[in-house]
């Protein structure tokens, strides 16, 4: 007999992808750190793409926590919330992790008290809401994809509406990065809680979690989680751990064994697919009537003394987060957020988290590994084998390299993901992704 | 605290072009020390001799290109094509041939064509054809392998370092007391005088498939190559489509008529079959970079050796079939393009 929850047996396995050392256990071996509120956060305005929020408080007003402080521009745009109480101080442009220009931003001096804003009201019979009724939810609950790519959540769903699969994103495939390893072991039932949310507000028929063969503990919790639910709509899919196995089109290829179409959305094959931080955030919202107000962050590296799971509130600095781990140790060389494959390296340790910040990696050379001269292509081929989008990363090389817009589109550009395999594999040391990322550029420009 | 930004990737596997041409070098020392074993220290005096010129002439080129040497006189790229072409080569082997064949190999090969990663032809087979076809006598002197129950004499140290410098034999050795026809040669020749495959494996020489001692070699080749397969430095979809290409013709003709057609182990045992498919026809350089590609690209070897060894006028036909099938490359890159993700073809 078939187990109902398991949604396959087999982990599919898939042909393109590296195994790179994952190094997770640094972090995993200690339980989420629930930070305090800190004395002070700068929540950005434009942690979506697209237009920024607008501010709906004044410097020397006092928030609470969980107060809206700005509101979305459009429909299904996230509604911005104060991460702790206290006064505001400053409503002005600032520089947040991950941006390299400065945003519209609040910065909120707390009052240490954390009192909460009463305006939402835990609503335990959310399931039954209509779909429509559920979508605006969570734009007020200011949701977005907390997987990293901040994409406003009741935009996606309303877009997606009618789409019978809801796939919810556990794989969390980039080294270091355990905070959805952590939220599955520890709050596995706030996602499937979520998950049937989403499903409603998505008008779904099935949610599918997704996790890696890497993450025991995390499997036990979420077939637990699923047992005790319940619901023979939500069922569990183990995939490989391999990169890039939990990007969006990957895991639905997968786990599904469909492609998302060139161009096209994963609503097009019929599939939503959402962070399971996120599903947990949206059950934080409608049954507990906490906004986004916080998210899990991995800090960890041979450059921190403790590495761990920190929930933290948005707009704490990053600074605050290393000294919670430990402080910094031995020789620092590079603070990433995000994995080492796709993280952009931050230019200091005084910059704000957003919503998108789920790893701090503060990097020694050992985490490195040796840097090496670039030399020219051998075309050993390892770049194919890597890539996801069964690209030929060398000869979209030579075409980037001469500047031939033409031949760049007919490889397949725009269907480059920007995860990095192929650089990684590379035994020239060719940083072939930062061609990529241009040429795409340039071909979306013209 | 400030840090260095750096666009992603941040980190990078522990691999690089130099690591990848060391673990060549390791996987042909099993080879070489076979070849030392039956033939004696003819390939180490060759090797070196190559290398000589390989670096110099690199060295040389790179200074003309305008490019910095020290990286690529240091990636061990020289020393992997010397070491192939001084399996080619005769262990008894005049300088200057060698010194031609290399200078042949890199310079003209490899640099005229852009250096490293731009070569359409590659440079060992390049460089050894190029020999092969201008000093064939100096190409034919193979001396008896010491398996020790032949009655040829062997020429120790001096007579191959007097041999190879000077072009002479000590007194009272001739050419003809120390070199004898390869197996290949030895099976095309007695096959061209009506011979049958059974009254030509009667003469010494021949071992259990091959020629006795170089299929040892060959066999050492072929662990050095699963070598290679473990350490991810090659893929299988080259070696085995060489050596399956090579199988299958030399069954067909086995089973035609064994009298006239070598074994198929003669063949996969004989000469350069081994070398070109583990170590020669993987060159990434002037192969194709699909699985497609690799499988078409190889047994297109395997099948012109066997079409050159049977109806060519050379006894050997790897390096040629190699040759031939990298100027295949572009095409078959275009032809075996993989369907891109989410599109339709």
């Amino acid at each position: 007999m078939t187990d109902p929850i398991a949604y396959d047996a087999q982990p599919r396995r898939p042909a393109w992808g590296v195994r790179a050392p994952l190094r997770k256990s640094l972090a995993t071996r200690r339980p989420i750190l629930v930070a305090q509120p800190p004395p002070l956060v700068c929540i950005s305005l434009a942690q979506c793409p697209g237009a920024a929020a607008r501010a709906t408080v004044v410097p020397g007003q006092r928030v609470l926590c969980g107060e809206p402080i700005g509101e979305p521009g459009g429909n299904g745009r996230p509604r911005v919330h104060a991460s702790i109480s206290g006064q505001v101080t400053h409503v002005e442009p600032r520089v947040v992790a991950g941006l390299s220009d400065p945003v519209p931003s609040i910065v909120i001096s707390g009052d240490g008290t954390d009192e909460r804003w009463p305006g939402y009201a835990p609503d335990p019979g959310a399931e039954s809401r209509t779909s429509e009724d559920l979508q605006v939810g969570l734009a007020t609950a200011g949701l977005l994809g907390l997987g990293g790519a901040l994409f406003p959540t009741a935009h996606k769903v309303h877009t997606a509406t009618g789409a019978p699969v809801l796939l919810l994103n556990g794989a969390e495939c980039e080294s270091y990065i355990s905070c959805d390893d952590l939220l599955l072991r520890e709050r596995a039932a706030s996602i499937v809680a979520g998950g049937r949310l989403l499903l409603a507000a998505l008008r779904g028929q099935r949610c599918i979690i997704a996790v890696k063969t890497d993450m025991p503990e995390a499997r036990v919790a979420l077939y637990n989680a699923l047992r005790a639910c319940g619901d023979p709509r939500l069922v569990m899919s183990v995939v490989t751990a391999k990169y890039p196995a939990g990007g969006e089109r990957q895991l639905i290829e997968l786990v599904l064994g469909r492609e998302v179409p060139a161009g096209g959305h994963p609503a097009d094959v019929g599939v939503l697919c959402q962070n399971v931080a996120t599903a947990a955030a949206a059950a934080d919202f409608f049954l507990r009537g906490q906004p986004l107000i916080s998210r899990l962050v991995t800090v960890s590296g041979g450059g921190v003394a403790r590495p761990c799971n920190i929930e933290a509130r948005i707009g704490t600095p990053v600074s605050d987060l290393i000294a919670l781990a430990g402080g910094y140790q031995r020789d620092p060389r590079r603070l990433i957020m995000g994995g080492p494959m796709m993280g952009v390296a931050l230019p200091g340790d005084d910059l704000p988290i957003t919503g998108a910040t789920n790893c701090l990696i503060v990097a020694t050379d050992a985490d490195l590994g040796p840097a090496a001269g670039e030399m020219p292509c051998i075309r050993c081929g390892d770049c194919i084998e890597a890539c996801p989008a069964s690209l030929l990363p060398q000869e979209l090389l030579v075409a980037a390299r001469a500047g031939n817009a033409a031949e760049l589109a007919t490889l397949g550009v725009t269907e480059c993901i920007e995860c990095g395999a192929c650089d990684y594999v590379c035994p020239s040391h060719i940083p072939l992704t930062r061609y990529f990322i241009r040429g795409k550029a340039a071909l979306l420009s013209t | 605290m400030r840090f260095a930004t750096n666009l992603p990737p941040q980190w990078h596997a522990r691999v690089s072009v130099g690591g990848m041409m060391r673990t060549v070098l390791y996987a042909l020392v099993p080879a070489l020390l076979a070849h030392v074993w039956f033939y004696g220290a003819g390939i180490l005096l060759n090797s070196a001799i190559a290398l000589l010129a390989g670096l110099a002439t690199e060295a040389v080129c790179l200074r003309l290109g305008g490019k910095v040497t020290a990286p690529y006189l240091l990636d061990g790229s020289a020393l992997v094509t010397a070491l192939l072409l001084a399996f080619c080569l005769p262990p008894l082997c005049p300088w200057w041939v060698t010194v031609i064949g290399m200078v042949f190999a890199i310079g003209v090969a490899k640099h005229a064509y852009g250096g490293l990663g731009y070569n359409i032809f590659n440079p060992a087979m390049a460089g050894y054809v190029l020999v092969l076809v201008s000093f064939p006598e100096a190409m034919a002197l193979w001396p008896a392998p010491d398996i020790g129950d032949l009655d040829y004499v062997r020429p120790d140290l001096a007579a191959i370092l007097q041999y190879c410098l000077l072009g002479s034999l000590p007194d009272g050795l001739t050419i003809d007391a120390v070199a004898r026809a390869t197996t290949l040669d030895s099976a095309k020749e007695g096959l061209g005088l009506m011979q049958t495959m059974d009254e030509i494996r009667t003469s010494p020489g021949f071992g259990d498939f091959g020629g006795a001692g170089w299929e040892w070699i060959n066999n050492c080749i072929a662990i050095g190559g699963f070598v290679l397969l473990l350490r991810g430095v090659i893929r299988w979809h080259t070696p085995a489509a060489v050596l399956g290409g090579l199988l299958t013709m030399a069954t067909l003709g086995w089973l035609l008529d064994p009298d006239t057609h070598p074994s198929p182990g003669f063949h996969l045992f004989s000469g350069g079959a081994m070398l070109g498919a583990f170590f020669i026809a993987t060159d990434p350089v002037s192969s194709p970079t699909t699985a497609r590609g690799r499988l078409i690209y190889g047994a297109g070897i395997g099948i012109l050796t066997y079409v050159i060894r049977t109806f060519g006028s050379y006894a050997d036909g790897v390096a040629f079939a190699v040759l031939l099938m990298n100027v295949t490359v572009p095409l078959l890159e275009r032809w075996t393009r993989p369907r891109v993700y989410g599109r339709v073809r």
